[in-house]
């Protein structure tokens, strides 16, 4: 049970952000499976399971990679550690319109 | 690692050897119910269509009842019309009995009623299994055509129940089988990704403009796909963009180029990756894919399903522990030891892979014990 203490899951070496297998919380340091790899990355928000944060620093305008492909742009500087999601991400191949 | 499989006359292999109740029309399909629940590995479509369809929509229904009789996994099969139908149930039934396959054929109103083609179809079944051939030959991988499908998806599914099926995938297409992934309004928003793996450019334009059609074909419904993807549900799970929610579905299918795409329940070439037009209806879904040859289905969940098929197994992977624990009944894989760091991809994938060898030398998947037929043919046109 010793490598149960993984926190979060990148998938290729390219990936700029990790996705949280377990709540996690503000100043914790988690641990990140990147293939073989683990990674340490000290969490400057919440992340809860399932949502994802940056394993390095994304300016404004860059790309978020996650499985190895674009998954939309940044709508301002994200900072290594921080949480990723709908407030600072955009997708560039459809935008939510309704049902809201 | 050994497979044996039935030949069948068309030279393909099957890893099922059930008989088949085909009702071509949906008035036809009590008695079919009423035959196969007499023996034992006979079964039938729970068939609601074959009737008044415009011309697209009666394709495809004459090509999913064709293709379900044509599968490998079936060795012989019923054919039961009421006779004013109008899906062609003659014409059908030549072209099944072309391929060489065990047919026989009854038209209710011929027969003068439901209780006289039941009689005479408990008859014809009973002597066309008693002439069954159990042989069983040795077989290869090449010879297998896996679909690849996803439903009740949450969290885990893009991050590890469908990697480690794409694994699985990538591991077959490698060792010359064929797989087959579907769910055209699934991979709207990385359709671009996709078109990029296409071995060629008629078969990347050939995507684009099925994804085109899908879209036009909604927003005629009043639907906008792209305007409704990610749901509130996937962002509170943690799903951002569209892009990442179509990138975590396709997952499942691997990493190898897309050799071709083919319409709903057309028949699916052997060797290579194949995406096939479907809905997100998994029902419909893995129909179209069992009707177009595949002989077993590898099925990812987060939320939990229950769903099988009458004729292919359906295997069901899941990545999320509670739900495994909730609805073991019906989950064949729990691979939720990728997320908590005990396995890795690969580790999972190869536990998987033996599993599917299983599978198709025989095991049961709990889909098949607890007879879970689920049947639906895609129709995307109004009824007359």
């Amino acid at each position: 049970m010793r490598c149960s203490k993984v926190d979060a899951i990148a998938f290729t070496k390219n990936d700029n952000v990790a996705t949280a297998i377990k709540n996690l919380s503000k100043g914790q340091t988690v641990i990140v499976i990147l293939g073989e790899e683990k990674i340490h990355i000290e969490l400057l928000e919440d992340v809860p399971f399932g949502h994802k944060f940056a394993l390095m620093d994304i300016p404004k305008g860059e790309q978020v990679i996650k499985y190895g492909e674009t998954i939309g742009i940044a709508t301002e500087n994200i900072k290594k550690g921080q949480y990723v999601h709908v407030h600072n991400v955009v997708g560039q191949r459809g935008v939510r319109r309704h049902r809201s | 690692m050994r497979l044996r499989g039935f030949l069948r006359p068309d030279g393909r292999i099957g890893f099922r050897n059930h008989f088949l109740i085909v009702p071509t029309v949906i008035c036809a399909t009590r008695a079919a119910e009423e035959i196969a629940s007499n023996f034992a590995n006979v079964v039938h479509l729970h068939n609601q269509h074959g009737c008044n369809h415009m011309k697209d929509d009666e394709r495809k229904v004459v090509n999913v009842l064709k293709g379900m009789a044509l599968n490998p996994n079936v060795v012989g099969v019923l054919f039961i019309g009421l006779g004013c139908e109008t899906v062609p149930t003659q014409k059908i039934f030549e072209s099944v009995r072309a391929s060489g396959k065990p047919v026989e054929c009854l038209i209710i109103q011929e027969e003068g009623g439901t209780l006289r083609t039941v009689e005479k179809g408990v008859r014809l079944l009973q002597q066309m299994m008693e002439k069954i051939d159990i042989n069983q030959v040795e077989a290869d991988l090449s010879t297998v055509t896996v679909a690849i499908e996803c439903g009740g998806s949450d969290t885990t599914s893009g991050i590890a129940a469908n990697p480690v099926v794409g694994y699985v995938a990538d591991k077959l297409v490698d060792a010359g089988a064929t797989v087959v992934f579907s769910e055209t309004t699934e991979i709207i928003g990385a359709e671009h990704l996709l078109a990029k793996r296409a071995v060629n450019d008629d078969v990347a334009k050939k995507l684009l403009e099925l994804v085109d059609r899908c879209e036009k074909s909604a927003l005629a419904g009043g639907e906008d796909i792209r305007g409704v993807n990610p749901t509130p549900g996937n962002i509170r799970g943690g799903l951002t963009t569209l892009e990442e929610k179509s990138l975590g579905a396709i997952y499942k299918a691997g990493t190898r180029p897309i050799k071709g795409v083919l319409e709903y329940a057309e028949p699916i070439p052997s060797g290579g990756l194949y995406f096939m037009d479907s809905p997100g209806h998994d029902v419909e879904s893995v129909t179209g894919m069992v009707a177009g040859g595949a002989q077993v289905v590898i099925f990812t969940t987060g939320r939990g399903t229950p769903t099988g098929c009458s004729i292919a197994p359906v295997i069901k992977v899941t990545a999320n522990a509670s739900t495994y624990r909730r609805m073991s009944d019906n989950i064949d894989v729990d691979v939720s030891d990728v997320l908590e760091g005990r396995s890795t991809i690969q580790q999972a994938g190869e536990r998987l892979f033996m599993k599917l060898i299983e599978i198709l030398n025989g095991k049961l998947t709990k889909s098949e014990m607890l007879k879970h037929h689920e049947f639906g043919i895609y129709l995307t046109q109004p009824t007359l």
